[in-house]
């Protein structure tokens, strides 16, 4: 199959880790060669948080600048601050729900109105699915579910060769009984609010 | 059971690099297992402390590195299979155990991890812990993939049987944290008891003893290198008349360009797995097939520098570089394109690289660096702190969550450099200056470095006040336990030592136990360490809340939230603790009340009582 090289960014707490972890149990679950990346540490305590899931057979496991097919941004302004690991042909989803640094609290920085945001990322990529991932996964009955509607997002905007059922039965096995349910709702929000998306 | 106890050879499981290392470990019957934690070797080590509870598996997070490996050396030379895992830092704490067990050597297999961290990504600098191949003159393997993490420590242990020698497993966290498949091996038998054989002319470094050993370790090193020539860990592959050579997680990127630049028939690709001693049969041979070389290795040009040494040996005057051909640097770590156009520079094969964007347009973004958490203890720690000292203050820090206190607003950490060393520059400092010195120290690190320094100030007769922020955990690598930690909600018996106790043992005369949450209390007691004449110690109590809640110790909190109409929006909150549960909107203070902790610390500085707990 063709390399596929999707990265992943949001803020400690998102759980974006868990998201890129279960695209990579999918992908050996169905026999295809994949590689995830994480960063670990220090940059959890509030930080930046950016994984990789590389499909295909490819070893290396960073994403290079420019060389991303798809991201998938958790936090908007860190989508737009990762916006160098695009090129113009990049799919670009977002998360649209502003979660501000503590920075711009203590007045070091303004944090960029959400449209001014959107338009500098479509004004650099031709594809862009925006979305509200925590008005979702509120939806979907568990605010912690954010990770699920970014997964589904990313099946659903058919970048990856990864089937729905394939990805379900993965979360399926590795979800605690209580969440599930939410789990697997906020998975069909995002995967049917990006293919609504992609229609218009 | 635990998932690394899998006992299916033949399974693919998808495993961190971390993951894969214990679990070659578990194939190769490791029953011993020592560490300090450190980012990125964190992982190994939980998951020897999962499995020791369920299996006969000993293993313990030892004060420090130094400690964990002469632990692990009192193990390996009665016979037993050890493990011992540290961060590349921690390299430099065990060294002098390291260099002369590198002379007794050891009976049962023994390897040692150095996780090295290029790019920094959560450590104080970034050294080549190659150099400590050469150094001590140990074995070095370095693995490429998550499969290898696993493989390479299976014969590490049997390398290091061989040559009754400890190996040293080197990676990096572009390995550590990588998630890939790994096909499980069979687990080989424990052997948890031995019996120790004196052998005192071996095993006792006097120097009449160490005279023999250093020709003994030179004899091991001579079979070593053959090892590394004709084991499976180094290898040429092709045969072209390009050669490029790479060890570690370079080497994907070699492969990945080869392969994507269609070079794979001009070149000849020299893998290098076993890394020290230097395969000297299979570089010569590689020496002679190619026409030019290109080493591709992150941070410093090792490998360079002995090709070069062995080419002028055989007076070979190919042309041979790898530092300063494109963006290959001794600096941070390498990525795909970097090494991809490297190799084309070098070699000058066409190469169009992925159309980067122009981000020109793309204003400043505020950062998002790491901060400390809502309801974090250390944050009313400094701010207490603060309130009790001169401007001019001069505050040495140390290594963990609470370094972060060098951001603004807290700004109270002027320098740190290694595990330890606040208390012990703060010697110098307060000799040196006319300043008022305050150091902070975690608990895990004081246990780990800070008492001999300690002891030195009490000794010396310095004046400085040494504040220990007792959370209670090791918080930055993942929340192990340390000697002043009780283990009981961890599922293991240990003795917990106060250190308070300790404190008092090395002769501090002013000590100040405190719960940073009681804010006025703590300010209180920093206004008399830090008047006091001498040594004195502020013990600032407090469970870090990540901790408390994985052990089930943090019920619901109440939440706070600020009422408007008290509010006159001074931002004394906001500005002053920058907690990340506080936020603006439209210019007045709001608190987030899922992030809010309920540590009150806000409330208890409002001169308007404005923050006041939300009644649900």
């Amino acid at each position: 199959m063709e390399t596929r090289r999707c990265v992943f960014v949001g803020v400690g707490g998102q759980g974006n880790l868990l998201a890129s972890r279960l695209l990579g149990e999918t992908a050996l679950f169905i026999n295809i060669p994949s590689v995830v990346s994480e960063i670990h540490g220090m940059a959890q305590r509030g930080g930046i948080v950016e994984s990789a899931v590389l499909l295909g057979n490819v070893t290396s496991p960073i994403v290079s600048d420019g060389e991303a097919d798809v991201l998938i941004g958790f936090e908007p302004l860190e989508t737009l601050r990762a916006l160098k690991k695009c090129n113009k042909k990049s799919v670009v989803i977002t998360n649209t729900h502003p979660f501000p640094p503590f920075t711009v609290s203590i007045g070091q920085g303004t944090y960029p109105s959400l449209d001014k945001i959107l338009d500098l990322i479509r004004s650099k990529v031709d594809n862009v699915i925006a979305l509200n991932g925590n008005e979702l996964a509120e939806k979907a009955g568990n605010p912690l579910s954010l990770n699920m509607v970014m997964l589904g997002a990313l099946i659903g905007s058919d970048t990856i060769p990864i089937r729905v059922d394939s990805i379900k039965e993965v979360i399926s096995n590795s979800t605690k009984k209580a969440y599930l349910d939410s789990n697997l709702k906020a998975f069909d929000l995002g995967m049917g609010e990006t293919r609504k998306l992609k229609k218009v | 059971m635990h998932k690394l106890l899998t006992d299916s050879p033949g399974k693919v499981m998808l495993l961190l690099g971390n993951e894969a290392i214990a679990r070659g470990a578990l194939e190769a019957g490791v029953a011993f297992a020592t560490c300090y934690p450190g980012t990125p070797s964190s992982e190994i080590p939980e998951q020897f402390f999962s499995i020791s509870r369920e299996t006969d598996l000993y293993f313990e997070y030892s004060t420090n590195e130094k400690v964990a490996l002469e632990v692990g050396a009192g193990a390996a030379v009665s016979g037993l299979r050890t493990m011992v895992t540290m961060k590349h830092v921690g390299v430099n704490a065990a060294a002098d155990a390291l260099m002369t067990l590198a002379y007794t050597g050891v009976k049962g297999g023994m390897v040692i991890i150095s996780a090295d961290d290029p790019s920094l990504f959560s450590s104080q600098n970034e050294q080549d812990n190659r150099y400590y191949a050469r150094l001590s003159g140990l074995p070095m393997l370095e693995p490429t993939t998550t499969q290898e993490m696993k493989d390479m420590t299976v014969a590490a242990f049997d390398i290091s049987e061989e040559l009754r020698l400890p190996v040293i497993l080197r990676t990096t966290t572009r390995l550590n944290h990588v998630r890939g498949s790994v096909e499980l091996g069979s687990l080989r038998p424990r052997i948890t008891k031995s019996i120790f054989k004196k052998d005192p002319f071996h095993l006792v470094t006097v120097p009449a003893v160490s005279r023999n050993l250093h020709k003994v370790l030179l004899d091991k090193y001579d079979r070593a290198t053959k090892m590394a020539d004709n084991g499976p860990w180094n290898r040429i592959i092709g045969n072209g008349k390009w050669g490029i050579v790479a060890n570690g997680v370079s080497l994907n990127y070699v492969k990945d360009a080869v392969s994507d630049l269609g070079m794979t028939d001009d070149v000849s690709i020299f893998a290098l797995g076993f890394s020290w001693p230097m395969p000297n049969a299979i570089c010569s041979k590689f020496l002679q097939q190619v026409d030019k070389v290109l080493v591709v290795e992150e941070l410093e040009p090792i490998l360079e520098h002995d090709l070069k040494a062995m080419a002028q040996e055989m007076n070979v005057t190919i042309s041979i570089k790898g530092k300063g051909v494109g963006g290959l640097s001794r600096l941070y770590e390498y990525d795909p394109a970097m090494v991809r156009s490297a190799i084309a520079e070098y070699f000058e094969v066409e190469y169009e690289g992925a159309l980067k964007l122009d981000l020109s347009s793309i204003p400043e973004l505020p950062a998002r660096p790491p901060n400390l958490c809502a309801g974090c203890p250390h944050r009313a720690t400094y701010y207490a702190v603060k309130q009790a000292a001169d401007a001019d203050t001069i505050y040495p820090t140390d290594i963990g969550c609470y370094t972060l206190g060098v951001s603004a607003p807290i700004s109270m950490a002027d320098f740190g450099i290694c595990m330890g060393s606040s208390v012990s520059s703060s010697c110098g400092f307060s000799r040196a200056t006319n300043q008022k010195v305050i150091s902070f120290i975690g608990d895990s690190t004081f246990f780990h470095s800070g008492i001999t320094g300690l002891i030195n100030a009490v000794h010396n007769n310095h004046q400085f006040t040494l504040v220990i922020l007792d959370n209670g955990t090791t918080a930055m690598t993942g929340h192990q336990p340390h000697p002043g930690v009780d283990t009981a909600p961890l599922g293991v018996e240990r003795t917990r030592i106060s250190i308070e106790d300790v404190v008092r043992g090395c002769g501090v005369k002013d000590i100040h136990v405190v719960k940073p949450f009681q804010i006025k209390k703590t300010i209180e007691a920093a206004k008399a360490a830090v008047n006091f004449k001498g040594v004195s110690v502020i013990i600032s109590q407090e469970i870090c809340p990540l901790f408390a809640k994985a052990i089930g110790q943090k019920g619901k909190s109440r939440v706070f939230h600020v009422n408007p109409e008290r509010c006159k929006n001074h931002r004394i909150c906001i500005n002053q603790l920058a907690c990340p549960a506080m936020y603006l909107k439209e210019e007045r203070v709001f608190i987030d009340k899922n992030q809010c902790n309920g540590c009150s610390i806000c409330a208890q500085i409002c001169p308007e009582n404005a923050i006041v707990p939300l009644k649900e």
